[in-house]
């Protein structure tokens, strides 16, 4: 256990002295501001002309939740599928290119201690950047009124979203040396999880209910509707187990060359 | 304190190290030679556990590296051919995080850093970047990391490669310094300081032992390079004449 934050740590600390890091922060707060701004001010829009109209059935339907709140998650959603890649590529790619890789096998460490240890550090520094983003629904509950409740959940599905990513992340970045081709690899792989379900309606029953299943929009999709399923939950779960596993198998492949 | 039986390590069909055995006592320096891609690195990392053997054993300080990697890792000290430096990390804090992974108590890791300075000089620097330090403190902070657990058993892979002749000095003293109950398994391609520093020396060669002799009885048959060099042309004469045999049958 205490090799794992050991790693984590240090793991955690080697993000925030390079200025990739910050970059990607940056990068992210920017993007999500202005998208809050856009979803913000067309829902102001929408919100006058209703008004004007005195249509109390469709004010009623105008939601904060569904109108800024939804949106939002799935769009930081697609920027997190551009943006970890490019904080998951160092974590093992780099290791091995610099020769520490020898060091921390050569330590009396369990790999499995030092695979925690980087998903860990990958985790908090991920977890950081979807927290930074809690502001504007921090803004929302302020000044607005909308369901505390479904937000929380929005944000939880755009955590576990996210830890799957560093678990995939972690697995491309395992497999070679180069970080290019572990944050390409994470990206393809990502960004084909996303849209593995779009042939789902024509593809027929049973084809179409896999390809539902196995993308990760959908499951999102549901926790930022409120619903916090446990058939959500255990595949978000089952992604990240089995990524990490097979990071496991991929350092420990070594030992069998 | 070390025993390599029969080791043999292939990459498929190209044998990198075959069948070798040499062994090395308590506190003895063992200068291991040979020509680039004799075998040297592969060896030394299946003794210090990084990369398995496909058959052969090892023992290290008793223990058999492959069924016992754990408590081998425990008692190794390994600076590999490029010292395993993290850039962004001062010094200190880089020795501080290799205790810690080494497995060492944490009331202990100062004192330990502390004195790993000291042996190693890295006092000026030990704030700094390690990507900022120039190549001999590099190569000093991959010795201190090899020696920050105190370990029984020194595995160095040319720690004085690329070094201005002033650093090599100050490397080769640091590590007769270190000797003393420590085993120390050294790599190089400075001949003459093997014959000032070293016990005993083992030649490979194409993946093969060609020579293992204690250095006293060497130095009576002449210079080391003189040996080196016979041994070599003849370990090579000898695969020759066995390839031109093999292609005529």
């Amino acid at each position: 256990m205490r090799n794992i934050f050991t790693i984590a740590g240090r793991e955690i600390r080697s993000y925030f002295v390079s200025p990739i890091a910050y970059v990607v922060l940056t990068g992210f707060l920017l993007l999500g501001g202005w998208f809050f701004f856009n979803l913000l001010a067309r829902f102001n829009m929408l919100l006058t002309i209703y008004s004007a109209q005195q249509n109390p059935q469709v004010l009623e339907r105008l939601n904060l939740n569904e109108f800024v709140v939804a949106p939002l998650l799935h769009n930081l959603s697609i920027i997190l599928v551009i943006l970890v890649p490019v904080i998951t590529m160092r974590s093992l790619a780099e290791e091995k290119k610099a020769g520490t890789y020898e060091l921390l096998l050569t330590s009396p460490l369990h790999i499995w201690e030092i695979v925690l240890g980087k998903f860990l550090g990958a985790f908090l520094f991920i977890a950081i950047m979807v927290a930074t983003t809690g502001v504007y629904a921090l803004i929302l509950v302020f000044y607005g009124n909308p369901e505390p409740g479904v937000i929380l959940a929005g944000y939880f599905g755009l955590l576990l979203l996210a830890t799957s990513f560093v678990a995939i992340g972690l697995l491309t970045s395992s497999v070679t040396e180069n970080q290019i081709i572990a944050a390409v690899s994470c990206l393809v792989t990502l960004l084909l999880l996303y849209i593995i379900a779009w042939p789902a309606d024509s593809a027929g029953e049973t084809m179409g209910a896999i390809l539902k299943y196995m993308s990760l929009t959908e499951h999102f999709a549901q926790m930022v509707k409120g619903v916090i399923d446990t058939k959500d939950l255990v595949y978000f779960g089952t992604v990240i187990v089995l990524a990490l596993f097979l990071t496991h198998r991929s350092v420990e492949s070594i030992r069998w060359r | 304190m070390l025993e390599v039986r029969n080791l043999t390590k292939r990459y498929g069909d190209i044998a990198a190290v075959r069948d070798i055995s040499f062994s090395a006592t308590q506190g003895q320096i063992l200068g291991f030679l040979g020509p680039n891609g004799a075998g040297k690195t592969t060896t030394m990392r299946i003794l210090t556990g990084f990369l398995p053997a496909t058959s052969g054993t090892a023992k290290v300080a008793g223990f058999d590296v492959f069924t016992e990697s754990a408590e081998v890792r425990r008692r190794i000290g390994y600076l590999p051919e490029n010292p395993p430096l993290y850039t962004e990390m001062t010094a200190e804090s880089y020795l501080r995080f290799v205790a810690r992974i080494k497995g060492m108590a944490r009331n202990t890791i100062e004192d330990a850093v502390d004195r790993v300075i000291e042996t190693c000089g890295l006092e000026s620097v030990r704030r700094r970047l390690l990507g900022q330090l120039s190549k001999g403190y590099r190569q000093r902070a991959g010795l201190a990391q090899a020696l920050i657990h105190d370990p029984p058993v020194l595995v160095l892979d040319e720690p004085t490669i690329g070094l201005d002749p002033i650093q090599i000095r100050e490397i080769r003293a640091l590590v007769q310094k270190l000797a003393g109950e420590r085993t120390i398994i050294l790599s190089t391609h400075i001949l003459p300081e093997v014959s000032q520093i070293c016990e005993k020396v083992v030649i490979i060669n194409e993946g093969q032992v060609v020579l293992e002799q204690d250095m006293a009885s060497l130095k009576a048959s002449g210079t080391l390079e003189d040996v080196f060099l016979r041994v070599i042309a003849k370990a090579h004469d000898a695969n020759h004449a066995h390839t031109v045999e093999a292609s005529v049958v």
